[in-house]
């Protein structure tokens, strides 16, 4: 359902402000989203101030930073910092993009970081993807084939069949673009979302699977797939470059064209 | 075990909506102006059905300068959604769905709805005058 206003519990109250200690030679400001699951409290934006001179490049260093050096407390996801593991999605300066992949050259003068959109908060900058995980199982990513595979090598693909995958394969399950999504936003209890449909697309473009009709028949539903209306937030969100708008429209496409 | 209360994550509040978002959620704003704006065209046609007495009142009320600001409107509604459309149609069968390609026709919806409203009115008032 379209709700445009926060519900009351969730709205973002002002939160406390941290000066830095002396004087600071190249000093940057963060607002950071906080929620603490063991007070009966509002979330709130905290203000943190840190030297960018003894700070690395990125907004995930600056993050970690605060966390070493001025609180603890402050919850957030990351593994590789590099782009490759998906855990440090957020909203940084109104965009969905990795924390480890946005250098802080690129923010404004006062950096704005929140979790994902639209998903519920375990704890300050963690949200709650349960949901997304349950819908990316509905879709089965994993080949099916009736066919068994021959004897003595594995399913083969010529490059011009494994080319076809380019652009689906590489995605690393962020979230950055479903939560990107107003449609998703609205109606993320039945759409799927791009990141999701971008996985479908995956394999319904493999020539190794042979359940193509089977995994369209799944996705003929009037909010599963067709909630998509090409608003664009996906792609232009997608820090791996990916184009999952594109994705869903050649699931369309395959809907039409097997009508014959 | 009983789950937390977890509150909802900013979403509109926080986010800063690509142009190309803004320009979705117009085409609706304006399709929906539009289906309204049928309600007048409508009402346009019947008054001239029902006798010139009436199509003459009808036609002081659109005269009127709430009446032209009306038309202004439907007019922008109109040409911006014809022209998003025609960029929906390319979408449809999978062309400009790089970024690069997706700012262009951006630009050029916007860009063409304006010139189309700015001609349509230079030869309505140039007429009236």
């Amino acid at each position: 359902m379209v709700e445009f206003a926060l519900p009351k519990k969730s709205r973002v109250v002002e939160g406390k402000t941290f000066h830095a200690n002396g004087n600071l030679k190249n000093p940057k400001r963060f607002f950071v989203y906080r929620y603490d699951p063991d007070k009966e409290e509002n979330p709130s934006v905290d203000s943190f101030q840190i030297d960018l001179d003894s700070c690395g490049p990125m907004v995930l260093d600056a993050l970690l930073k605060i966390k070493d050096e001025i609180d603890s407390s402050l919850t957030l996801r990351r593994s590789c910092r590099e782009g490759i593991c998906g855990s440090c999605a957020m909203n940084i300066d109104g965009r969905n993009t990795l924390a480890c992949l946005k250098p802080i050259s690129e923010c404004k003068e006062n950096v704005k970081i929140y979790p994902l959109p639209h998903l519920p908060v375990v704890k300050d900058l963690v949200p709650d993807v349960n949901h997304v995980y349950a819908q990316l199982n509905s879709i089965e990513p994993w080949m099916k084939s009736d066919t068994p595979p021959p004897a003595s090598e594995e399913r083969k693909q010529s490059p011009k069949e494994r080319e076809k995958l380019d652009g689906l394969w590489e995605c690393i399950l962020c979230f950055c673009c479903s939560t990107s999504c107003p449609s998703y936003w609205w109606n993320g209890d039945r759409y799927l979302g791009p990141a999701v449909l971008l996985q479908a697309a995956r394999w319904i473009n493999d020539s190794r699977d042979e359940a193509l009709g089977e995994r369209l028949d799944q996705l003929e539903d009037p909010f599963k797939l067709y909630r998509c209306h090409t608003i664009m937030n996906c792609t232009n969100a997608c820090p791996k470059g990916l184009n999952p708008a594109k994705a869903i429209a050649s699931i369309k496409s395959k809907m039409v064209e097997r009508l014959g | 075990m009983k789950i937390p209360h977890r509150p909802l994550s900013p979403h509109l509040q926080v986010y800063n909506l690509p142009l190309t978002a803004l320009l979705s959620i117009s085409h609706r704003i304006t399709g929906v102006s539009l289906t309204l704006g049928i309600v007048l065209l409508t009402l346009w046609v019947f008054s001239a059905a029902l006798g010139e007495e009436e199509y003459n009142l009808f036609s002081l009320f659109l005269n009127f300068w709430l009446g032209k600001l009306v038309l202004f409107g439907f007019s922008v509604a109109l040409f911006y959604h014809l022209c998003n459309g025609i960029r929906h149609l390319f979408w449809d069968i999978g062309m400009n769905f790089d970024l690069k390609k997706t700012m262009l026709a951006d630009y050029t919806v916007l860009f063409s709805s304006i010139i189309l409203t700015i001609l349509v009115w230079f030869f309505a008032l140039r007429d009236l005058i």
